[in-house]
């Protein structure tokens, strides 16, 4: 199996549904000479041209509505929102509008749109270009969200999304496009709704998303140190959210952690929380941990920034906390 | 790009039909209002009695295929782009039979079948979703505009400027329909716009082709929006449709008009499309009252209609949420 970048991946997903499907087109700020602020997109504008890889004014409004209405009219559009933060600017179309309109309609209209986006602490961003704001979307009916973590699901998943008939929000990690990973040689689309298990334990289940995945994994390891088999779990997709594979889980290790780098407060994780409590009750043997970030928003100052933000010690901690140790 | 046929030309033939459409909405509207305060409907409504014409003229200058996304003040619009009364009537109500289900409302009528995409209760809502159907129009070389409707107060918001900015730089096959009835719900347009007695200067700063337009009288907006149409079809770009036109009721039924004063309102009830036609037409009294005695009852039938239609069930709230 080839081995490829997270952004290489996303790239692949994109480059193949445009070649293989003329309704699928791209838009977004400098997303075509430049290839995107992120580089995902780079080298699309040559071999699809500008009509397909469309430069945008700086109008997210403009940008996802636009999307609606072609999504609305028959085409599969995927639009690039640059930094997750200014999804803030395009919510009203996003929630009011994506959202709503097959259900508004009695089920007449579909909108098969897909937002990427992408964001996260690690660069010293600061406080407006680097938050993590999924929990604000998977609460509201009719948008699918989804945060692959490694380069073949975020390349089937996106596939998926693109595919999909309804609105989906796919968000990505600025500190993952780097990461690589082996992928499938054909590219599969991997269903929106289904959780993946990254690695098999038996004491305590570890519910991570996005980069929490990877420093998870980490945390694990050191934990395997200790004696505490550690199963690491990727929902992939937050809406739908696969609460089977969840409760399975729990039903095995009988403790949880969720982490997301997210905020704690309000957030996935806590969902993920009340789904477990409710459904796996008599088998749990430890309060559910949450592991998210700090509630503050970024600081810029690489020291206040990494305080804020969860990473593998954060996790390792809860890990040693549902076990008693 | 596909030949366009050529519209019918405005004979006295077609502005009888054209009376004839406006004085269905008129008196669907007075029953709605009606109705409403009878207590039968529930949810928020808006007439838009006085502005008929502007309704009228556009949809009737739409081809088939083409779509249009309305507003909070939607009952004219749908039923100029040819819903059948019932059906509107029956969404009021929250039937099944419903143009939307039981799912939408007066605020949210769809009835994609005949280009509606949706009334919007968002002001400026629907104005990005336009220019993305008419690029996809554009993309796939189909002879197809997607129209806006809007008024004056949704001028003031982000969508409505994003929105003219893409679609003209774009060239998306557009047309911006503005129903400048000089009122954002109380606010009057001297209090919200520097230009509010000229809209075209929104335009203007697009580079935006428009045309300043009598919303009163039925013969000029079919015209104009024709022109618009038929630019944005050929791939020029889209257009701004400036229409001046007047609101004679209140912003929603119930609404005192405290803000407002009677001159005003009745200033505004002498400029009425439906008698500029009719006495252009010079239609006699009988003629006129066969013709609203027909409306009438269409609109009787509607009210029946919705009245004997299917409740949805409860738990339908969870369905039509996916595709």
């Amino acid at each position: 199996m080839p081995e490829i970048t997270y952004r290489e991946a996303v790239r692949d997903a994109l480059a193949a549904a445009m070649r293989n499907d003329d309704d699928v087109f791209v838009m977004g700020e400098d997303i075509a000479e430049m290839g995107g602020s992120m580089g995902v997109t780079q080298g699309l504008v040559d071999e699809f041209g500008p009509e397909r890889v469309r430069n945008t004014p700086i109008s997210e409004m403009a940008i996802v509505g636009a999307g609606i209405g072609a999504a609305m009219a028959g085409m599969r559009p995927v639009v690039e929102i640059m930094y997750e933060d200014f999804l803030t600017l395009s919510l009203e179309q996003i929630v009011n509008q994506a959202a709503k309109h097959r259900f508004m309609s009695g089920g007449q209209l579909k909108v098969p749109l897909t937002i990427r986006t992408q964001g996260g602490a690690g660069w010293s961003p600061g406080a407006q270009h680097a938050q993590q704001l999924e929990a604000w979307l998977v609460h509201i009916p009719g948008l699918k969200v989804v945060f692959p973590s490694t380069p073949e699901d975020v390349r089937g998943i996106l596939t998926s999304a693109i595919y999909d008939d309804n609105p989906v929000i796919v968000f990505e990690h600025r500190l993952l496009y780097p990461v690589k990973g082996e992928v499938p040689d054909e590219i599969t689309p991997i269903p929106i709704g289904k959780a993946r298990t990254i690695r098999e334990g038996t004491d305590v289940t570890v519910i991570a998303t996005g980069p929490l995945v990877h420093r998870s994994v980490e945390a694990a390891e050191r934990a395997a140190g200790d004696g505490i088999s550690v199963e690491i779990i990727d929902p992939r997709s937050l809406q739908p959210l696969d609460e089977d594979a969840l409760v399975e889980s729990v039903k095995k290790t009988n403790r949880v952690v969720v982490a997301h780098e997210a905020v704690t407060r309000m957030g996935f994780g806590a969902e993920v929380a009340a789904v477990l409590q409710y459904k796996a009750f008599d088998y749990l043997d430890a309060p559910i941990e949450r592991v998210g970030a700090k509630f503050a928003p970024l600081a810029f100052a690489p020291v206040m920034e990494q305080f804020v933000v969860p990473g593998p010690d954060d996790v390792y901690a809860a890990i040693k906390r549902t076990v008693g140790k | 790009m596909a030949k366009v046929e050529k519209k019918r030309a405005l004979n006295d033939e077609t502005l009888r039909e054209f009376l004839r459409e406006m004085l269905l909405i008129r008196r669907f509207e007075e029953r709605v209002e009606e109705r409403f305060r009878a207590g039968e409907l529930p949810g928020f409504l808006h007439v838009a009695i006085g502005q008929e014409a502007v309704a009228v003229g556009v949809c009737q200058a739409m081809e088939d295929g083409d779509i249009f996304a309305s507003t909070h003040r939607a009952h004219g619009h749908t039923l100029a782009r040819g819903s059948h009364p019932n059906n509107v009537m029956a969404e009021l109500y929250g039937k099944i039979e419903g143009i939307s289900h039981g799912y939408g409302g007066s605020m949210h009528l769809y009835d994609v079948e005949r280009g509606n995409y949706g009334a919007n209760a968002v002001i400026g809502g629907g104005l990005p979703a336009v220019v993305g159907a008419g690029l996809a129009f554009k993309l796939r070389d189909e002879p197809r505009v997607a129209v806006a409707f809007f008024g004056d107060g949704a001028t003031n918001i982000g969508t409505f400027h994003e929105a003219l900015n893409l679609g003209q730089l774009w060239k998306t096959k557009t047309v911006f329909v503005c129903e400048n009835n000089h009122w954002a719900e109380s606010t009057p347009g001297w209090q919200h716009s520097p230009v509010w007695d000229d809209m075209s200067k929104r335009a203007l700063a697009y580079d935006m082709k428009s045309i300043k337009v009598n919303g009163q009288d039925v013969s000029e907006v079919y015209e104009a929006a024709q022109e618009a149409l038929e630019h944005a079809r050929s791939g020029e770009g889209p257009v701004f449709l400036d229409v001046e036109t007047k609101r004679f009721h209140g912003h929603y039924i119930g609404d005192p008009q405290v803000y407002r004063t009677k001159e005003d309102r009745e200033e505004a009830a002498h400029d009425d499309p439906i008698e500029n036609l009719r006495s252009h037409l010079g239609i006699a009294d009988d003629e006129f009252e066969a013709f609203d005695r027909e409306t009438v009852e269409m609109v009787d039938a509607a009210v029946e209609f919705a009245k004997n239609g299917t409740d949805p069930q409860p738990e339908d709230a969870l369905k039509n949420i996916y595709a």
